[in-house]
């Protein structure tokens, strides 16, 4: 589902790799966690998988997708096939809860009347419901993430990518958001979620890669957290 | 579907954004009022010089013995140099009834004309096509045996000539200096309105990237904004061209006595009128155009792909 080659990113020229030579296998329907400190490259991964940026070397394919072969125009079709959370949410401010989760069924060309029947099924399964009406800057961080969540996994994607989706929420919203991770791995979806929050890895049992300047140090399954 | 989904949501936005809207509609509206406006004038001036020019006139006097077939031979030969628009012939009598008719409430020069036979000369009267070319006509009107039928020299609408060549010369300074100014006018107030819609979009560039992130394709973020700029201009056009009827309506006898006189406010009034619906379309179109190119222009450079 995920595999990564030997990937290299390093963003200038002469200096420090933040990836350096990552091999990783994902399989479908697989619950990764990847952990790491700050600045270890998380979330470089996590961009180089959703093609905001390109790797230096190696080879990447997603859902039978080739990135080496993969032109700009074709990143639109690779982003609907790839459910993305990101720590900061990124919900568009000028439209209703309603209307972002119906954004990502919109640009796929769902109909409006299916639309208006899956949009609360899915805010349903992130506990919005009577939600859908409010603006983003209404509602909390956590409910703000959910929104975000619900909008990513809407159009079922094979794999979710979720970074750090838990780093600014606290811990009560923090392991909400995790146990909606784990619904939706369980219909199907290939998760790789990162974190450096070591209560939700100690409690998940999942497998956990680690990275530690830019490399995988450790790649255990049902593992602990150990820094 | 997705066209639809486009327009509704460049309207939404409209209304959501609104006081962005409302500082783009505004220099919009600005800008096309003058663009109007200058149009009504232009016509106006030109209407106002085709007016004074038409009254021009060249008198040719001719002399008792010329013969019908002369005065004919002459009158075709007028009639065919390029300059000349129309020529009309004025027999003695005629002139003289025209005269009596002028000065009836003289009743001494009534009196004393008509003891005397007629001493009026017959008249061709000779309109030009501009009155600014005459130097054909005078040549013509100098050959010896031309001027061998004549009884006096040819007169040039007598003294108003001089008066009227002026208000001519200013009408035109007045025309050119009036298009120049529209022209530096809407350069400005384009550059200003790119700018408004730059900003506008500025503002919303994360907006732009989430969108990205998410996999929207590039006509499918973009068409929103243009939308949204077009209604700008939809709306601009239409308030621009409310603002100008109301102006010419509320101040039309300030705006003639400011015009010393060149200006016809009932001809610019009725210009208005008869060509409201074309002087809408062109507003409009203006207004289209502007607000589509401007956020074309604007949206580009935030969905590019910039992968590093």
């Amino acid at each position: 589902m995920i595999l990564l080659d030997r990937v290299s990113k390093t963003y200038t020229k002469s200096g420090h790799p933040s990836l350096d030579r990552i091999s990783l296998h994902v399989e479908p329907n697989e619950f990764v966690i990847v952990v790491g400190a700050s600045g270890a490259g998380k979330t470089t991964l996590m961009r180089l998988l959703t093609r905001e940026e390109r790797q230096t070397s190696g080879k990447i394919i997603i859902g039978g997708i080739d990135f080496d072969k993969l032109k700009d125009k074709e990143i639109p079709q690779l982003r609907r096939k790839i459910g993305v959370v990101f720590q900061d949410f990124k919900l568009l401010p000028n439209k209703t809860i309603f209307e972002n989760v119906a954004f990502a069924l919109e640009m796929v060309g769902m109909g409006n009347h299916e639309i208006r029947n899956t949009v609360p099924k899915v805010l349903e399964i992130v506990n919005l419901s009577g939600k859908e009406n409010s603006m983003p800057v209404e509602l909390s961080g956590g409910e703000r993430q959910r929104v975000a969540i619900a909008r990513a996994i809407v159009r079922q994607p094979k794999i979710l990518i979720a970074d750090e989706p838990t780093g600014n929420l606290d811990p009560k919203h923090a392991w909400d958001v995790i146990k909606i991770l784990e619904k939706v791995n369980r219909f199907g979806t290939t998760v790789l979620l990162t974190t450096h929050n070591q209560e939700i890895v100690n409690r998940l049992k999942r497998r956990v890669v680690t990275i530690k300047d830019g490399k995988i140090v450790s790649d255990r399954a049902n593992s602990g957290y150990k820094s | 579907m997705t066209l639809w989904r486009i327009i509704n949501s460049g309207l939404v936005n409209f209304i959501r954004n609104l006081s962005l809207a409302v500082a783009a509609m505004a220099i919009m509206v600005v800008t096309l009022t003058i663009v109007l406006f200058s149009l009504v004038i232009n016509d106006t001036f030109s209407h106002t010089i085709n007016q004074i020019t038409s009254k021009i006139d060249i008198s040719v006097y001719l002399n008792d013995n010329v013969s019908t077939s002369q005065s004919t031979q002459l009158l075709s030969q007028l009639r065919h140099l390029p300059d000349v628009a129309s020529v009309t012939y004025e027999s003695k009598d005629q002139v003289l009834k025209a005269y009596l008719q002028q000065n009836a409430s003289n009743q001494q020069l009534v009196q004393a004309v008509s003891e005397t036979s007629n001493p009026l000369p017959a008249t061709i009267i000779i309109k030009p096509v501009d009155l600014n070319h005459l130097s054909q006509i005078k040549a013509f009107l100098s050959k010896p045996q031309v001027s061998a039928l004549q009884s006096d020299p040819p007169s040039y609408s007598g003294q108003e000539k001089e008066a009227i060549d002026r208000i001519t010369h200013a009408t035109n300074v007045l025309q050119r200096i009036g298009v120049f100014a529209v022209i530096i006018f809407t350069v400005v107030s384009v550059l200003i309105i790119f700018n408004t819609i730059q900003m506008a979009i500025f503002n919303r560039r994360d907006e732009i990237h989430i969108m990205r992130l998410l996999g929207a394709s590039t006509g499918y973020i973009r068409g929103p904004f243009i939308v949204e700029s077009i209604t700008y201009g939809i709306l601009a056009a239409i308030i621009s061209i409310i603002i100008i009827n109301a102006a010419f309506q509320a101040s039309s006898s300030t705006l003639q006595a400011s015009s010393l006189g060149l200006l016809d406010i009932g001809y610019a009034n009725r210009f208005f009128d008869n060509h409201f619906i074309v002087l809408l379309l062109i507003q409009l179109g203006l207004g289209i155009v502007i607000g589509a190119v401007s956020s074309l222009i604007a949206t580009r450079r935030y969905l590019k792909f910039k992968i590093r």
